[in-house]
């Protein structure tokens, strides 16, 4: 009898973690575990375990002992690490060579309390994060230039490659970005990354209601600006970033990054152009980045509960309406990230109101609203992503097939 | 034709009346081409080596007519192979002789532009540049630029993720589409996507599918990203006596953090056969050329071309000129543009290569390409999307003095030099059935089973454009095996780790 299968039966109340150090003894694990049918909980340091439905499973795979960047050339722009890297650890080496990741990958940690800087490279990549900067920039998904992974057919294939140009065979690299991993294990990772912006300001519009802030942000959107970053915060939640600094009125924020003199060019016109809308103010460097980073990590929201909290993806121009539309049935807190489209929603009552949440989306013409905060027990009652129609299902339901039949990678995790 | 396409099936063959017969159904009027001399047109893409009359071609003008052509061909077991502008270049859209060609050009709309939340719904046979040419009159455009960007249609760009000179800042087309509409081979009509960003929780088909080159379903409506237009362009030429010089140049630029919109580097065959085809104004007398981009605010660009001078004239630059205005700007890359037919008039056929390197291994490929000229006795003129590492390097050859078949091994050898330093067959032309059976030189059996499980999820009975891609398409059932049985396989210890 397989280990696995000991591990099961000698220990019910805690189940066996597999932790390789290699992707030969990656594939081992997988393959015994089809073997035996027992479905494994991938993690990289279970930082998101919050996230998606709670999966059943019969052992742990650890990524953590597949850690470790493996090549990094700046002038190339490219970066390969091993899946259990610590995401810290990457962002602070591409930080002191002058670069980043362009996605500004969220982190959960703080909303789930778990304290930030814990998550991998692998969670990052398989749960497709990204922060204010993906309306500009991309997703994870975006930067992903190649990947090593073993599939649930336990077989070790590779895709793509480390040039952030090529179309040679299927993206398979985007297939398993996001694919919270349903479909194979990813054992390395090769990511395109970017130059950090010398010079970082953020204008803030103080006193709009939501409606006001979203044309506001479209409109410095659909300047010239290139603007980084558009969000707002509601009266209230303003209060609850950058330590209370911001004070409590309404705050409309646009950020511009990038060389010293260009910010400070498209600082002075877009300032102009947005100062008739409201009162304007401005928050450079350190200031900046740590307000940003609090949005990024849906601070207002981290109030060590598990109060439900949506995040909901819809056209920028009508997240408003969504709110405005929900508070009617509901008592909720929210706000905004990328142009509005981003909405943050905290249910102030302590249940999910899935059904409330996904009428009001398709009420103002589709998206995504996804549970990503509640507690298992509401997690595992509740569709935590966004249904899919039957067609769309039905593909994804083979693709699940193709990738993983015997059904050992994160079962039921996507739904 | 040099390369093996799926043998054709008898049985469509000998039913091609009823076929077409049942496809006037559908498609009604002058949808349904089957005139040997009307389908003429359709026998080849823009890889004009290769040519074939398609069974017969269809040209529905909506969605429902696609959904039921494409039921009819999957009940049928009819090949189908989709069509937008016919410009790949990699033979994409060749047709089958038992193929149904799916002719996407009616689907010419553009549906809905909506500037506050950025982004144009249009149907798949707009032209990239009909889109910007949609938004313009707002100051908008759409980013991603390939050659042809005048004839070749959106539908086709998200069929082969399309790139262009400015795809190192602004991305790829996967990285600017929003959402599409696509059918299936068995006829469901599928939405990805949106005005939106990220199915959070679902996979990503709309990543799977941009660049699956028409294997996995045929798009019918596209939604793009569009950007407002950067405020300034300037392009400054910069000679160097070397390649070398001119790739430590490039990497330089972009560790002092700067990221141009476009930058292109020539050789000096590339160089003289454009100067002496449009006078664009290139110096003679250098190894290389640069043409570096700088877009966006206008103190921006100021700033940035100070800094792209000095860091010339640190890697040894003998010429730097930088446009003074937009006709000059115009004019440099007109020579660049018009490299293709440049090549086009000092030689009778070119073979266009399309690798991707690591930009560091550019003077190993560069020699490598040297010694190959020796060998096959060919010349080669090289353009090159030197941010991003993309080579075209243009094998020239006369087909009618029999050089074809050396100019496609001579070819091939470039590329099987470019996966070896680390790169990629093909950076934005696609795989097609050009580079289709030099896969092997990039991946192993068990990467491409992978790809073909894609394929499998999407179309188990590989009607969908056959012959493309994959030097073998193994059937579903037999890929579907797992070689993982319980209790068979060998694991007397997993090893505690």
């Amino acid at each position: 009898m397989s280990q696995l299968r000991q591990a099961q039966q000698s220990d019910q109340s805690e189940s066996r973690t597999y932790a390789p150090h290699s992707i030969e003894e990656l594939r081992e694990v997988i393959a015994a575990a089809v073997s035996e049918e027992i479905p494994l909980a991938v993690e990289g340091t279970a930082s998101k375990s919050g996230l998606g439905r709670p999966v059943q499973a019969g052992a742990t795979l650890s990524m953590r002992n597949l850690s470790g960047v493996t090549l990094y050339e700046p002038d190339e722009l490219v970066l390969s690490a091993k899946a259990g890297t610590p995401i810290a650890e990457i962002e602070e080496m591409v930080d002191k060579a002058g670069q980043r990741l362009e996605f500004e990958p969220n982190d959960y940690g703080p909303l789930h309390g778990m304290g930030p800087g814990l998550g991998t490279l692998g969670g990052v990549i398989a749960c497709n994060l990204a922060g204010p900067r993906r309306l500009k920039q991309g997703a994870a998904r975006d930067h992903i230039l190649g990947v090593h992974a073993v599939s649930g057919r336990a077989e070790a294939f590779k895709s793509g490659g480390r040039v952030v140009k090529n179309v040679t065979g299927y993206d398979l690299s985007k297939g398993l970005a996001g694919s919270y991993g349903t479909l194979a294990v990813m054992s390395d990772i090769t990511i395109k990354v970017l130059p950090k912006a010398e010079a970082e300001t953020t204008l803030v519009l103080r006193g709009l209601s939501d409606e006001e802030a979203s044309a506001a942000m479209a409109q410095a959107m659909g300047s010239p600006a290139e603007a980084s970053g558009a969000a707002h915060l509601p009266a209230l939640v303003a209060k609850r970033v950058s330590d209370g600094t911001l004070g409590s009125d309404p705050a409309t924020l646009i950020r511009l990054d990038g060389f010293g003199p260009s910010v400070e060019a498209r600082a002075s016109h877009l300032g102009k152009v947005l100062e008739k809308r409201g009162k304007l103010e401005h928050l450079h460097g350190a200031e900046s980045k740590a307000l940003w980073r609090d949005i990024r990590d849906v601070q207002p929201f981290a109030d060590g509960t598990d109060c439900p909290v949506w995040r909901v993806s819809v056209a920028p121009t009508v997240g408003h309406s969504l709110v405005m539309g929900l508070r009617r049935h509901a008592a909720i807190d929210a706000f905004y990230d990328w142009q509005g489209g981003l909405v943050w929603l905290r249910m102030e009552g302590g249940e999910a109101e899935a059904e409330l949440v996904r009428a009001g989306v398709k009420e103002i013409g589709g998206g995504h609203a996804t549970l990503v905060r509640a507690s298992e027990q509401v997690r595992a009652a509740t569709e935590v992503f966004q249904p899919q129609p039957a067609a769309l299902a039905d593909l994804a339901r083979r693709l699940k097939e193709q990738f993983d039949p015997v059904g050992v990678l994160n079962p039921g995790r996507m739904g | 034709m040099s390369i093996a396409m799926p043998k054709p099936s008898e049985a469509v063959l000998s039913r091609r009346e009823e076929i077409v017969s049942a496809l006037r159904v559908i498609v009604p009027g002058e949808g349904v081409v089957d005139a040997t001399n009307e389908m003429k047109a359709f026998e080849s893409d823009g890889l004009t080596a290769y040519r074939q009359l398609p069974l017969v071609v269809v040209l529905p003008d909506n969605v429902g007519q696609v959904s039921r052509v494409l039921k009819y061909c999957h009940e049928n077991d009819i090949p189908v192979v989709p069509r937008g502008a016919g410009t790949s270049l990699s033979g994409g859209a060749l047709p089958l002789e038992d193929g149904v060609l799916l002719v996407l050009s009616k689907f010419n709309k553009v549906l809905d532009i909506d500037f506050d939340n950025r982004c144009a719904v249009v149907q798949p046979g707009v032209t990239n540049l009909g889109i910007t040419k949609a938004v313009e009159h707002r100051g908008f455009y759409y980013a991603p630029d390939p050659s042809s960007q005048i004839a070749c249609s959106i539908g086709g760009n998200i069929a082969e993720n399309s790139g262009g000179v400015h795809c190192l800042k602004y991305g790829l087309t996967a990285n600017n589409v929003l959402g599409i509409e696509f059918v299936t081979i068995e006829g469901e009509i599928v939405r990805l996507g949106g005005k939106h960003l990220d199915a959070d929780g679902h996979y990503d088909m709309l990543g799977l599918m941009t660049g699956s080159e028409g294997l996995l379903g045929v798009v019918t409506e596209v939604t793009v990203r569009i950007l407002q237009a950067p405020e300034t362009a300037r392009a400054v030429l910069i000679g160097f006596p070397s390649s070398e010089q001119a790739g430590e140049c490039v990497a330089s630029i972009i560790a002092k953090g700067i990221i141009p919109g476009g930058m292109e580097m020539m050789d000096r065959p590339a160089i003289h056969a454009a100067e002496d085809f449009v006078n664009a104004g290139y110096p003679r007398d250098v190894e290389a050329l640069l043409i570096v981009e700088l877009d966006g605010p206008k103190a921006e660009v100021d700033h940035l071309l100070t800094e792209v001078e000095a860091i010339a004239g640190e890697n040894g630059a003998t010429t730097t000129r930088v446009s003074q205005n937009e006709e000059e700007r115009a004019a440099f890359w007109a020579g660049r543009k018009a490299a293709f037919p440049a090549v086009g008039r000092i030689s009778p056929d070119y073979y266009c290569m399309d690798g991707t390197i690591p930009r560091k291994e550019l003077p190993k490929v560069l020699a490598g390409m040297k010694a190959m000229e020796k060998k096959y006795g060919l010349k080669c003129a090289n353009v090159f999307h030197a941010g991003d590492g993309n080579l075209h390097p243009l094998v020239l050859y006369d087909a009618n003095a029999g050089e074809l078949e050396r100019a496609e091994e001579f070819g091939n050898d470039i590329l099987k030099l470019c996966v070896e330093v680390g790169g990629v067959l093909t950076g934005e032309h696609g795989v097609g059935v050009e580079k289709r059976d030099l896969m092997p030189e990039m991946f192993s059996e068990t990467d491409m089973n992978h790809q073909q499980r894609v394929k499998c999820t999407f179309d188990a009975k590989h009607l969908l454009n056959p012959g493309k891609v994959f030097p073998q398409l193994h059937r579903c059932a037999e890929l579907g095996r797992m070689h993982v049985h319980k209790g068979e396989v060998a694991f007397p210890d997993l090893p505690r780790f």
